[in-house]
């Protein structure tokens, strides 16, 4: 028997409805007991984490990465670009099937998830949709699920035929399977680099419109209503426009089960930060206009959005360092998403730590249906997240724990540090 | 939702892009906005100083200096002029071409940069088809680069030529600019200004001398955000009407290298924006016709007006040769050099052949 005591902190688990100081237990991999402060009843031998002064949360979920194996070893692998979850503070992560092969068999689905891969925090698998995300054969949808896949995506290589996609919801709705569209209609954004507007004119690119994403989204919620009486479970991935918000925010309302997240790069940043051709400012979809990023911030903190996710996308330092229109798109995230969401959303933009910390573990967790993750109710997966709210530190993208490096968020200000990440009863980060 | 959320939220902002670390090195000419307008108006004065200079004290200033053209795009009138510059000026230059270099077997610009760096190259002047390959060579180099025309984006010395051009047909006599030299004086740049880098440098400096910028062409062509490109610039789709209003009027050639599938009518396009002798003698009698090259006759231009009175097309030519050394012995010779400017191991050895 392995136990632990996180005790002293204030525990904040949204889905509980707790806030308070309270000491936690977790024996096993599994949450054991919560008591108030120096109340727990069965700590005997159990080894004590002090959290006098830090928040004790449910460890974050990242439902969406890429962990580039198999196949890409030199970009990242299972277990760097967990150690960099785990030094962000996620417990658990769900990576994209665009790897080499593409994730489109159980057979990889396994492989993935073998111990030998050496991840430090859970990974849950995202299947291709179709075979080889080629968008022409869907693929075995119960037998990826079998095999631990969580979801269904062409991610990267949007499902454009209309009868496709309509067959991708219905099959998955069958077995019970959430199908996350990346929107892109990429017959809009050939040979584009960056959003369409003013500033791609300006500096000679050619740009992605805004209409490739929302005429996207409004095609799926057209495809998830008329097969409404099956359940079709519909997750925009980086949802990037003001319209798509819209659209996704309109198909809740007609009681639909259309779900999106947000990264916090499209939260934080617009297009103007390409700068010069800064290829760490490169990424699908791209960086928008201020008025889409504004619509993102409202749609964070009204609520249509159901999850922050990173879309941590490694590449090697030679890949960027090369003209922006052939730089590959995507910069990491793992390490930057709770500082950047403390400093923004709840210092600046004064959400509720409760609620930020919901939009980073219960909300995704529910989503995905990660059962007993996402929360700290007794018998619930001991994955834990204790980090100190009040400090305020550089983010050094030279010390990442992932193996790339390319990020638009180096030298910036963060809130709020992590202590220790815990997955499933073990220590699998410690802050010095 | 509490209502009185947005109202605060607004307040609120994430910190503003950095500032452009650019240009490295003080001799590096990537866009018309690395030049003040007193900094255009020195190349304007020197650019015909050099002209009238005696070619043998001329062949003195950038004696021996090493220069590398690297092309990554076919060219004539801007390699050969660049090439005739700088040894006008008596610098060795060297031409390194996409086709004939390790560039075919995949080397990266970077690595193209530093090599040739490492070879003695003192400045580097580039033509690319990517935009923004300037700024990549000059971080990787941190040598004066001159932006010889990158993608869709900027050709600066395409814009010093042109207004010098402009200035010697509308302000005959005055050789420098200030903020106000070309107050009144119209500017139209007709065509395809999507995919043109020689309008994006035109617009962006035309302006800081005074002109109004009045951009015409059809929205697959010209979208409405160009006019949001810098202030002074503004869309007219009305050829003729734009024609009236324009003392200088510079046409634009169809890229066919960059429509990337897009489809355009030319018989249209011609029936409404090809420039002919007598929509020029009925509108813009007086005006000087500019064009940066190449032209195709009979599609945007006429024969008879590309060879007629009005057309100052061979005049840019000749005009480039003279930018060009003004603006290749500023980039050897500008103060305060960079790190690179003061290490290059060319710098150590001037003189002395390979």
């Amino acid at each position: 028997m392995t136990a632990m005591a996180i005790c002293g902190g204030r525990l904040v688990d949204p889905a509980a409805g707790v806030d308070g100081l309270k000491d936690v237990l977790l024996i096993d991999g599994r949450v054991a007991e919560i008591a108030g402060t120096g109340k727990l009843k069965s700590r005997n031998g159990a080894e004590v984490l002090d959290a006098t002064g830090l928040v004790v949360a449910p460890g974050l979920i990242d439902i969406h990465v890429h962990l580039r194996e198999p196949g890409q070893a030199y970009k990242e692998t299972i277990a760097t670009g967990t150690a960099a979850a785990a030094a962000g503070g996620f417990s658990s992560v769900a990576a994209m099937p665009n790897t080499t092969p593409v994730n489109d068999s159980p057979e990889v689905t396994r492989w993935m998830q073998a111990p030998e891969r050496g991840a430090q925090v859970r990974v849950f698998p995202i299947a291709a949709a179709t075979r080889g995300s080629k968008g022409d054969t869907l693929n075995d949808f119960a037998a990826l699920k079998s095999a631990g896949a969580v979801a269904v995506t062409d991610d990267g290589r949007p499902i454009l035929k209309d009868g496709m996609m309509r067959e991708t919801l219905a099959a998955a709705a069958r077995v019970g399977l959430t199908v996350i569209q990346h929107a892109e209609d990429t017959r809009m954004t050939q040979g584009a680099s960056m959003n369409l507007g003013p500033v791609s004119f300006k500096l000679g690119l050619r740009g992605m419109p805004v209409e490739a994403e929302t005429s996207i989204v409004e095609r799926d919620i057209r495809l998830v209503a008329e097969l409404r009486e099956a359940h079709p479970h519909l997750h925009v991935a980086h949802l990037s426009t003001a319209g798509a918000l819209a659209a996704v925010r309109q198909a809740r309302r007609n009681g639909l089960r259309v779900t999106c997240e947000v990264t916090p790069h499209h939260f934080l940043l617009t297009d103007e930060h390409v700068g010069l051709y800064n290829t760490h400012a490169k990424m699908n979809p791209p960086l928008r206009s201020a008025a889409d990023r504004e619509a993102m911030i409202e749609g964070i903190l009204d609520g249509v959005v159901d999850a922050i996710a990173t879309d941590h996308a490694p590449h090697a330092m030679h890949e960027k360092e090369v003209e922006f229109e052939l730089a590959p798109n995507g910069i990491i995230g793992l390490e930057t998403a709770l500082g950047l969401s403390l400093r923004w959303l709840h210092r600046e933009w004064r959400m509720p730590l409760g609620r930020v910390l919901s939009l980073l573990s219960a909300q995704p967790a529910a989503l995905l249906g990660l059962k007993g993750r996402g929360t700290l109710t007794v018998g619930s997966y001991a994955d834990v997240v204790v980090f100190d709210p009040k400090v305020e530190w550089t983010y050094r993208a030279t010390e990442s724990q992932s193996k790339a490096k390319n990020t638009p968020f180096d030298g910036w200000q963060m809130q709020g540090k992590v202590r220790w990440t815990i997955s499933e009863g073990k220590i699998v980060y410690a802050s010095a | 939702m509490n209502p009185a959320a947005p109202a605060t939220r607004r307040a609120l902002t994430t910190p503003p892009a950095p500032a452009s670390p650019f240009p490295y090195n003080p001799g590096s000419l990537l866009s018309v906005l690395d030049l003040t307008v007193d900094g255009a108006s020195r190349l304007l004065v020197r650019a015909t100083e050099l002209e009238h200079e005696d070619p043998i004290v001329r062949d003195h200033i950038l004696a021996k200096r090493r220069i590398a053209l690297l092309f990554y795009e076919s060219s004539t009138r801007t390699r050969t002029s660049f090439e005739l510059a700088s040894k006008a000026l008596g610098a060795d230059t060297t031409l390194v071409s996409n086709l004939s270099s390790s560039i075919e077997k995949g080397e990266s610009l970077k690595d193209t940069g530093l090599t040739l760096r490492a070879l003695g190259a003192e400045a580097i002047i580039l033509r690319h088809n990517s935009s923004g390959a300037a700024w990549l060579l000059e971080e990787s180099t941190r040598l004066p680069v001159v932006n010889a025309g990158d993608g869709m984006h900027e050709h600066p010395t395409q814009a010093l030529l042109d207004l010098r051009t402009i200035l010697t047909h509308l302000r005959p006599g005055v050789s420098g600019v200030k903020p106000d030299t070309l107050a009144g004086v119209t500017v139209m740049i007709v065509g395809d200004i999507l995919h043109s880098r020689v309008a994006r440098s035109n617009m962006l400096l035309l302006p800081r001398v005074g002109a109004r910028v009045l951009l015409c062409g059809p929205k697959e062509l010209l979208p409405e955000q160009a006019a949001r490109s810098g202030p002074g610039i503004e869309i007219e789709r009305d050829f003729e009407a734009a024609l009236r209003e324009s003392q200088a009027v510079m046409m634009l050639r169809i890229q066919e290298e960059r429509l990337a599938g897009l489809q355009l009518d030319l018989e249209e396009y011609k029936a409404s924006y090809q420039l002919t002798g007598q929509r020029l003698a009925a509108l813009a009698p007086a005006a000087v016709v500019l064009h940066p090259g190449p032209i195709i006759r009979g599609m945007e231009i006429t024969a008879g007006v590309a060879d007629g009175v009005q057309s100052a097309i061979l005049e840019q030519v000749t005009n480039g040769l003279a930018i060009r050394m003004a603006v290749m012995e500023r980039a050897l010779t500008a103060e305060n050099g960079g790190p690179a400017d003061r290490s290059s191991p060319a710098r150590r050895i001037k003189g002395g052949r390979a």
